[in-house]
């Protein structure tokens, strides 16, 4: 209690100090998904407000979240996806920022402005979304086609053996493998797992590897002739090969979409909310597009460049958006059992 | 030296062991008490749980898919492969270190110097990054992989994403680990033994096995400690060298603590490696007082 009365107290000071100092430092961290941001813009941010951003990588969102929980990493803005959201706002690690209110939300295009992981937008505001399919190189195919469909993945012709990369994700690999099958993404039913175990361990011998490093040079290079893979990445590898080809699986194609979000502890919050706000312009969000190849949340059509414009996996063809499926969270029994599937493939 | 009160000697090591308390023994304790919780909801930690055993008993016995409990290989079949990618990496770091070392102490002082900084030199550069190398070195339409391929008779070799690639990405690792204690060895070593060796009428081979071995054993045994632990905990190679396709104890344990979300089975791993490790300390330890005690 005495050791609360003295936290309480501590903290007191150092708001009211803080409140005293008024102007924060001119300073943001900001923790990104590595290479999922461009750096140009970062230049244009720091120009306009005068804001340095110290920017810092992470590769996946449980990372991100075993960072944020060990304690002590000072971030100011974050970029959860949308299946971790809601138990991040759960758990106490996430502030509000209340993106409604801010002045370039009325941008935010009308699918994003109320997503079922934060009910109005409390906690967080949209950034990218994109898709995980399978990539392929149509130069290497006879007939210089493929099947929309999971199956050219998982039960591959036999002139694509040993000449595919699957993502080195558990999660992606089960739910991909789950949807191909028609079953539930978070199973919870052994003969399930076993079913999927069994898909994922005919198609191994047939893999060349597993990887969601490099991918964009992997497919580029001609390395792999197929890989399973995000839809931005894809778009980069057909600038850099042009015979490079995206399928949205017709069994269902997995959608993700990514959001700022400030965590609990920021030591520079207004300038997490001027940056957030700042990106939600529709110059600065195309400008993201422009630069990395992820479709963007943001009215923001007339600064794309054409290159992207007319890129099938960046620019969804209206068509397939009822194969979109958006990633279900796991309860711990599901999840037990997608480790189980997992380690026992690679044991 | 006088003799020493035991008070005064307590306060000469009591900040050392203070601070191996401290920064080694409370956070092993804290590894070993997560180990027998059970995992949070979301990620981490269910500190309320009961703590049982149930994480080092999941690494031997498991439900099988279809709810019977059975003996399940899959952890031992990752740990043999950690064992046996570390033990060869052991042996193939002697044999090409050895022959280095001795070579180093040969050379004029100006020269050894050198050697020993080009042997550094690789530290300057991130592990992560060189294991990338090793991925451009090994390329199918590389230089390296042409050149295997038109020498070698029987089909097309593939030198990425398999065992031997994480072998020669442990080996290319941790060589200097086993060069510098053996030379540190050589570098004081008395050419007379051999000459003696020869005088007595050694030939090269027994010079070489009942002299030089021999002298270089401290060398070799503190290098096979310093290659063989990382390379067992190793998990970058195996991740990027190895193509992902099988898992290093090093690769079972990072999976707990990201993708799996499962912290508590992780600290159980961890400490199950820990106590291997430990073993193979001890062993060595026991088997080098009994050399010991024999000359």
């Amino acid at each position: 209690m005495k050791w609360n009365g003295f936290l309480t107290a501590s903290i007191l000071a150092f708001t009211v100090a803080g409140a005293a100092w008024s102007e924060e430092e001119k300073v943001l961290y900001f923790y990104n998904w590595t290479d999922y941001y461009p750096p140009e813009l970062l230049a244009k941010f720091e120009a306009e407000t005068g804001i340095k951003v110290i920017q810092d990588g992470y590769d996946s969102n449980e990372t991100l979240i075993a960072k944020l929980q060990a304690g002590g990493a000072a971030y100011d803005v974050i970029v959860p996806t949308d299946y971790v959201v809601a138990g991040m706002i759960k758990d106490g690690l996430l502030q509000p920022i209340n993106a409604t209110e801010m002045s370039n939300f009325q941008y935010v295009k009308e699918a994003f402005k109320d997503p079922e992981f934060d009910p109005g937008r409390v906690y967080t505001a949209p950034y990218t979304w994109g898709v995980t399919g399978i990539a392929y190189d149509s130069a290497q195919v006879t007939g210089g086609e493929l099947e929309q469909s999971w199956g050219v993945f998982f039960e591959p012709p036999a002139e694509l053996e040993g000449k595919i990369a699957a993502l080195d994700i558990g999660s992606e690999m089960i739910q991909a493998a789950a949807i191909y099958l028609g079953l539930p993404q978070c199973t919870e039913s052994n003969d399930d797992a076993a079913k999927i175990f069994a898909l994922l361990e005919a198609q191994k011998p047939k893999l060349k590897m597993y990887s969601a490093d490099s991918t964009v040079d992997r497919m580029a290079s001609g390395e792999v002739a197929m890989h399973h893979l995000w839809s931005g990445a894809t778009a980069r590898a057909h600038e850099i090969k042009d015979t490079v080809r995206f399928i949205y699986p017709k069994e269902g194609t997995p959608m993700f979409r990514d959001n700022f979000a400030m965590p609990v502890g920021a030591p520079h919050p207004e300038n997490a909310k001027t940056f957030i706000n700042w990106m939600m312009a529709p110059e600065n969000a195309a400008a993201v597009t422009n630069g990395i190849a992820y479709a963007n949340s943001i009215e923001s059509s007339e600064y794309l460049e054409d290159r992207w414009k007319n890129a099938e996996s960046v620019n969804m063809p209206p068509e397939f958006a009822d194969r979109l499926v958006p990633t279900d969270v796991c309860s711990p029994a599901a999840q037990e059992l997608r480790d189980k599937i997992w380690t026992r493939l690679k044991g | 030296m006088s003799a020493t009160s035991p008070f005064r000697r307590a306060g000469l090591v009591g900040p050392a062991l203070l601070v191996v308390l401290i920064l080694v023994g409370v956070p092993l304790g804290i590894m070993a008490w997560v180990s027998l919780l059970g995992r949070g909801a979301t990620i981490g930690v269910d500190w309320q749980s009961a703590p049982s055993f149930a994480n080092y008993t999941k690494l031997i016995w498991e439900e099988d898919f279809d709810g019977t409990l059975l003996f399940n290989p899959t952890y031992l079949s990752i740990l043999w492969r950690s064992v046996w990618q570390a033990a060869a990496t052991t042996v193939i770091c002697v044999a090409l270190g050895l022959p280095v070392a001795l070579w180093m102490s040969s050379l004029s002082r100006g020269a050894r110097d050198i050697a020993v900084l080009l042997i550094t030199i690789p530290f300057w550069t991130n592990l992560l990054v060189r294991n990338y190398a090793w991925l451009i070195i090994l390329r199918e339409d590389g230089a390296v992989s042409k050149a295997a391929n038109a020498v070698w008779p029987f089909g097309p070799v593939q030198l990425l994403y398999n065992d031997a690639a994480i072998l020669i990405g442990l080996v290319y690792s941790f060589l200097p680990f086993m060069i510098l204690p053996i030379y540190a060895g050589f570098e004081k070593f008395d050419w007379r033994l051999l000459e003696a060796a020869y005088d007595l009428g050694a030939n090269r081979r027994r010079a070489l096995t009942r002299v030089i071995v021999p002298l270089a054993m401290p060398g070799i045994i503190a290098g096979s400690m310093l290659v063989f632990i990382p390379s067992l905990g190793s998990f970058v190679t195996a991740a990027i060298l190895g193509g992902g396709k099988s898992m290093m104890m090093g690769n079972l344990i990072q999976l707990q603590f990201g993708q799996s979300r499962n912290w508590p089975f992780g600290a159980a791993i961890s400490v199950v490696l820990l106590a291997l490790m430990m073993l193979v300390l001890m062993g060595i330890a026991i088997w080098k007082n009994r050399q010991e005690r024999k000359t």
